[in-house]
């Protein structure tokens, strides 16, 4: 096999190595690695142009027996679709941001995060197994949330970033535990293998499959922005302009409608799917349709706008009749050519009028030709005007509608109006700035280039494809089309389908939407309005349950860290207890048998007679110091007992170290305050009880070990190799420098630890201005 | 504490107690003793100084702080743990010499790896006795 896909980890490494190019930072602004860097999208771009066809390839790059995951890529019409989609708008981006970002601070951070953000959607987009798509489904979690929250300096931005993760990362994780079930279910986790009758059988008839569709179904609901999950999206508006180009029109929101149509063949064919995904996006879309009408930021319209048309791909998808399917394969790249335009008008007008509110701008016609024919453009195809590509789009969306058994009339409805509604919205963004009066903004002229080309392009081609399906019929839609059906697809797009009820229901739509421009005029008490219907919905429940998240972290933190030493003791000691004396009581027999002892010498009497003495005068003494005294001499007779059982070098070791823990114990306590015995409180027992349990559980697992002994082997090994193997007759030590040297290792390197972590944590202290508060 | 014995006892006491520590570290390999109990022994020692002089007069006897024992201590141990693999050996193979040396007995890479546990020893305990008694 030398397969393009098995191309694709090179591709991945130079894109990561220019991301690490990007992050070193640089002295100058716009140097010339960010210059440079639409060079990398335009060069993926190529790859995936004129390395693929719609042909499936799939490549395993690397496996594991004992990993039920492998690394593997595939490629197949939908993914290759995406991928064009996600280089060829990001090479777009990339022109535009340079322009856009000119003499701004931190370019090249946000272009080393773009790129970031589209290789991780590039592996979403070409990844067969599933954890590798989670994964790259995180990481465009992550690298989106430093895109939002890309002003940093802005609390509204770090918020809707915030946000933003939030959301879609628990979806994602939602989502895990979706693919987990999906990939046990189906005994791979392997997407290209789940394709065959056989598997599709056994998943869908398995008692687990509807949590399991409900878990992924979260997942790309709230990356795709589905009511109630919608709001993080106008949120995320707070991004610089290219950012929200970029994530809204192809990529980001996007990543839920590949997930779900690559799913399509192998979970689509169910009463759950259809349901869910019908209900959900149809609300979704009539819904944000009409909030996005009321808007009179440009980024605002076409953030609900984005919403509703995601509303759209849902519903389609829920519907997998052939042509909601193809309907669903070409809207995909309709939305992303005209949604990418309108962003970057929105984000052009905005870098040189200083604002983006529609109520405000008028008259730009004569400074901006060139922006008010891609406003134009757009706004055209975003209604489905013929002969536009959004014209084609929109008559597969009715088709499809009026095909469907059952409800046609309602679902028909529905798209209708939404689509009246999105008509006049995009009027508002591409035709309502231009027209009017000019209001005097000063020096206002036509921008660079790179500001109004790369719109320029999209609009175009947006136009061009209506013009011309046959340039992306066979070669784009109809591979897309095959992939989510998971068979063979037969596409025509054609611009002129005779006169019928979807023409008439498009012209209906055109002539209402048009209408409906008319009598909107967006403004302050219409906002206000529409914006409380918002927080009062789903963002208000989503924050009591952060807030509440919040107070119960800060609650259990309060109990578990409050500061107090002696709590912490009694804690760990006592969960200790509880767990090891759960099993040591669960699998222990107790018996006695005296005989088993060996005699009691008279020494043996005495010695423990005077630990007796120590022990109690250690707990019942007046003074701290008596108590630390008689705490050494514990120990002092524990190494007369070792010396007894001829242990020496543990005796010796004992005896040093009580030696020195008396030491550090008087150091310590010296500086204490005076030592008071105060009542007998019931604290006291308390303490007195875990001591005792620890005590006690510690004696009898010791005696349970000596009982067991499960392998003497190892012991007799050593004893019986330590001068053979390792010349020394001292058994202990050769264990310690020897046998187990690595662990002695370890055991020096956290003895140094702990006397740096003493020294800092005593010696190191704040200089003032470094404390907080 | 300010009696005139302990103060004329530890400067002979000393000396004598490194001198013990470094014997107990040195017969480890063969009888009771080693690299860990020695360094304690060593503490103790600088310890029993400090109490009877003052922790400043140790400390300038020491001259550098005993917290710099520690990384020698580990980069001993480290690369008498490392060196067999010069000789194409797994990490932590003893390596022997094959005459014994006098007084010391046969030499070895454990014995450095010893040594550098010694060291550690006293560069952790005293650094924690050092710090906590110096700390008002």
């Amino acid at each position: 096999m030398d397969s393009a896909v098995e191309k694709l980890p090179i591709l991945f490494l130079c894109i990561l190595l220019y991301i690490i190019v990007l992050a070193i930072p640089s002295v100058r602004k716009n140097g010339l690695r960010s210059k440079l860097s639409p060079l990398i999208p335009i060069g993926a771009f190529l790859f995936f142009l004129l390395g693929f066809d719609g042909n499936k390839q799939t490549a395993v790059l690397w496996s594991h027996d004992l990993l039920p995951t492998q690394l593997s890529f595939t490629i197949d019409g939908l993914g290759r679709l995406f991928a064009l989609l996600i280089t060829g708008i990001g090479s777009l981006i990339f022109i535009y941001a340079n322009g856009y970002m000119k003499g701004a601070k931190y370019t090249q951070r946000l272009q080393s995060f773009l790129l970031l953000f589209m290789l991780a959607m590039l592996g979403v987009v070409l990844s067969d197994d599933l954890i590798m798509l989670f994964i790259f489904w995180e990481l465009t979690s992550v690298s989106s949330f430093f895109l939002i929250g890309f002003k940093n300096e802005d609390e509204a931005s770090r918020k809707s970033a915030l946000q933003a993760i939030s959301i879609t990362g628990l979806g994602g994780l939602v989502m895990l535990g979706g693919f987990i079930i999906l990939g046990e279910i189906a005994g791979t986790y392997a997407i290209s293998e789940m394709h065959n009758p056989e598997t599709i059988a056994t998943i869908t008839s398995h008692a687990w499959f509807t949590p399991m569709l409900i878990f992924i179904l979260l997942g790309a609901f709230t990356k795709s922005a589905q009511f109630p999950f919608h709001f993080w999206l106008p949120g995320a508006m707070k991004a610089p302009t290219p950012v929200s180009a970029y994530l809204h029109s192809a990529t980001m929101v996007k990543a839920g409608v590949y997930l779900l149509a690559r799913f399509s063949p192998i979970l689509g064919d169910t009463p759950v799917w259809t349901i869910a995904l019908i209900s959900f996006g149809g609300v979704t879309m009539i819904y944000a349709a009409f909030q996005a009408l009321f808007r009179t930021d440009m980024k605002s319209i076409l953030a609900y706008t984005t919403v509703s048309a995601l509303g759209i791909m849902v519903f389609l998808l829920g519907m997998q009749s052939s042509d909601a399917i193809a309907a669903v394969s070409l809207f995909i790249l309709v939305h992303a050519l005209y949604k990418a335009a309108f962003f970057m008008l929105a984000g052009t007008i905005d870098h040189e009028t200083g604002t983006r509110d529609i109520s405000k701008l008028s008259g730009l016609k004569t400074a901006m030709m060139p922006l008010f024919v891609i406003g134009i453009l757009a706004a055209w195809s975003n209604g489905g005007v013929p002969p536009s590509v959004g014209f084609l789009g929109k008559d597969l969306i009715y088709e499809s509608t009026l095909a469907y058994p059952g409800l046609n009339y309602l679902l028909t409805g529905v798209s209708v109006g939404t689509n009246i509604m999105l008509f006049a919205a995009g009027l508002l963004v591409g035709w309502m700035p231009f027209r009017g009066k000019k209001i005097s903004h000063k020096n206002l002229q036509l921008p660079a280039p790179s500001l109004w080309v790369p719109a320029a392009v999209l609009a175009v081609l947006g136009m061009l494809f209506g013009l011309f399906p046959s340039l992306i019929n066979d070669s784009l839609i109809n591979p897309v089309a095959n992939s989510i059906s998971g068979q063979p697809e037969d596409i025509h797009l054609k611009l002129w389908h005779g006169l019928n009820t979807v023409l008439y229901l498009s012209l209906l739509t055109m002539g209402l939407g048009f209408l409906t421009y008319l009598v909107i005029r967006p403004g302050a008490g219409m906002l206000g309005f529409i914006e409380s219907a918002e927080r009062f919905g789903p963002r208000r429940i989503l924050h009591g349950i952060s807030h509440g998240f919040i107070g119960l972290s800060d609650w259990i933190t309060k109990i578990l860290q409050n500061g107090k030493l002696r709590i912490y003791l009694l804690v760990i000691l006592g969960f200790l207890v509880l767990i090891l004396g759960y099993v040591v009581l669960a699998e222990t027999t107790f018996t006695i048998d005296i005989d088993m002892l060996t005699n009691i010498t008279i020494y043996e009497v005495i010695i423990v007679g005077i630990l007796f003495i120590s022990v109690f005068l250690t707990l019942f003494s007046g003074s701290r110091l008596a108590a630390v005294a008689a705490m050494g001499v514990v120990g002092y007779t524990l190494c007369i007992i070792f010396v007894f059982y001829s242990a020496p070098d543990l005796a010796m070791t004992q005896f040093t170290i009580d030696t020195l823990t008396v030491i550090l114990f008087v150091l310590v306590l010296y500086r204490l305050p005076r030592f008071i015995r105060l009542d007998f409180s019931p604290r006291h027992i308390l303490d007195g009880l875990v001591a005792i349990a620890v005590g006690a559980l510690m004696t009898i697992i010791s005696l349970e070990v000596l009982q067991r002994m499960p392998e003497r082997e190892i012991s007799d090994y050593y004893a019986l190799n330590a001068y053979v193997l390792a010349k020394g007759k001292n058994v202990v030590n050769v264990i310690l420098v020897d046998f187990r040297g690595a662990d002695t290792m370890i055991e020096i390197v956290v003895l140094s630890i702990a006397a740096i972590g003493v020294y800092s944590l005593l010696k190191l202290r704040l200089r003032k201005n470094e404390k907080m508060e | 504490m300010n009696t005139i014995i302990l103060k004329t006892a530890s400067k002979y006491l000393l000396p004598l107690l490194l001198l013990f520590s470094i014997f107990v570290l040195l017969r480890g390999h063969y009888l009771p003793g080693g690299g860990f109990v020695g360094g304690l022994i060593a503490a103790i020692a600088f310890v029993l100084h400090a109490f009877a002089n003052g922790l400043p007069h140790t400390q300038r006897l020491m001259r550098i702080h005993p917290g710099f024992l520690m990384p020698f201590g580990l980069a001993i141990s480290a690369v008498s743990g490392m060196f067999p693999m010069l000789l194409n050996q797994p990490f932590m193979t003893g390596v022997w010499k094959k005459d014994p040396v006098p007084v010391i007995g046969s030499l070895g890479s454990a014995l450095f790896f010893d040594i550098g546990v010694y060291l550690v020893v006293i560069g952790a305990s005293l650094t924690i006795l050092f710090t906590i008694s110096e700390t008002r």
